[in-house]
């Protein structure tokens, strides 16, 4: 891809769009702006139906808060990777490869371990029937950590596969743009958690 | 690859070393902050914006450091800001519903309305 990129660029047939800024940047930005309107319509959504209907997310907001060492733990999680992912980026950019690559492994492992950690939680959730039906705040409950927990998915993927091909080649550009996702996907929980498990 | 990747990389030179593990001490404090705060009894609406003012507070840092707006070109910082004008335009849209108590809890009509008589009232 980028290969392609850079041979044509004498040809001017590759034109950054934004001088200074390789256009998969850019394009990752003008994507998180999507997600961002994406997660405010639910928590917007949230917000609405909490305040018209505070009884219905009491004893929701009981339970987790009542029990929130995991999701406290998963947040320490999330700030660690972000911090790890930005030390990758670094490490990328000034080709120091094995560190990169060290530090992507350690950034796909936290972002797995958040995922086996939610997935304990909605175990218990599930024993306990407190289903998306259960009632208003549990729907939500469901769907804004499902989504996020796709998200999650979704990084660890091509964190992954940056760390496979970190191996042979110069993926420092991608590097750059998976992080500025990941980060995103860490920011979203900044606000999850506060939003779920502690007002 | 190398000659675009070189490229931006010798960009990336310029800007002074980023804090990144201060950033990542300050984000652990203040997580510890709000779960701390979330135990004390402020008030009903207290606690929610003191939670909301560290949550976007923590934000802010992820997104000048971790992302490094604070770094960035300006096009590319306005872009990352759109949104939060939208997010604000969609959250002043919907007060006129929170405030007027259309979807209030007093309101049974909203609540009884699907399962009891579904059109007929209208």
């Amino acid at each position: 891809m980028s290969d392609a990129h850079a041979h044509n660029f004498d040809n001017d047939v590759y034109e950054p769009a934004l001088e200074g800024t390789f256009n998969g940047k850019l394009a990752m930005w003008l994507f998180l702006c999507s997600e961002v309107m994406f997660f405010s319509g639910l928590m917007g959504a949230y917000m609405t139906l909490r305040i018209g209907h505070p009884e219905n997310f009491v004893f929701g907001h009981d339970t987790l808060h009542g029990s929130i060492g995991l999701a406290a733990f998963n947040t320490a999680l999330l700030i660690s990777s972000s911090l790890t992912m930005a030390l990758a980026v670094l490490a990328g950019q000034k080709k120091e490869t094995s560190k990169q690559r060290m530090l992507l492994l350690a950034t796909a492992a936290m972002g797995t371990l958040f995922l086996i950690l939610k997935s304990v939680e909605y175990g218990t959730k599930i024993e306990h029937g407190l289903l998306p039906r259960h009632d208003l705040f549990f729907a939500f409950y469901w769907t804004l950590t499902a989504i996020h927990g796709i998200h999650i998915l979704a990084g660890v993927i091509p964190i992954m596969g940056l760390w496979w091909f970190a191996k042979t080649k110069d993926v420092s550009g991608e590097c750059e743009m998976i992080g500025l996702y990941w980060h995103f996907v860490d920011l979203v929980w900044i606000f999850l958690f506060p939003l779920l498990y502690l007002i | 690859m190398s000659d675009s990747h070189d490229g931006h990389a010798a960009e990336h030179v310029e800007h002074p070393p980023v804090p990144y593990f201060a950033i990542f001490g300050t984000l652990c404090v203040f997580t510890l902050i709000t779960i701390g705060a979330s135990f004390v009894e402020l008030g009903k609406a207290g606690n929610v914006v003191l939670a909301l003012a560290i949550a976007a507070f923590k934000a802010s840092l992820v997104m000048l450091f971790f992302m490094h707006l604070k770094y960035e070109k300006r096009p590319i910082v306005l872009i990352a800001l759109a949104p939060f004008i939208l997010v604000a335009v969609l959250i002043m849209a919907l007060f006129p519903d929170i405030l007027n108590g259309q979807y209030h809890s007093d309101d049974h009509e909203f609540k009884e309305a699907p399962a009891a008589e579904p059109h007929e009232a209208k």
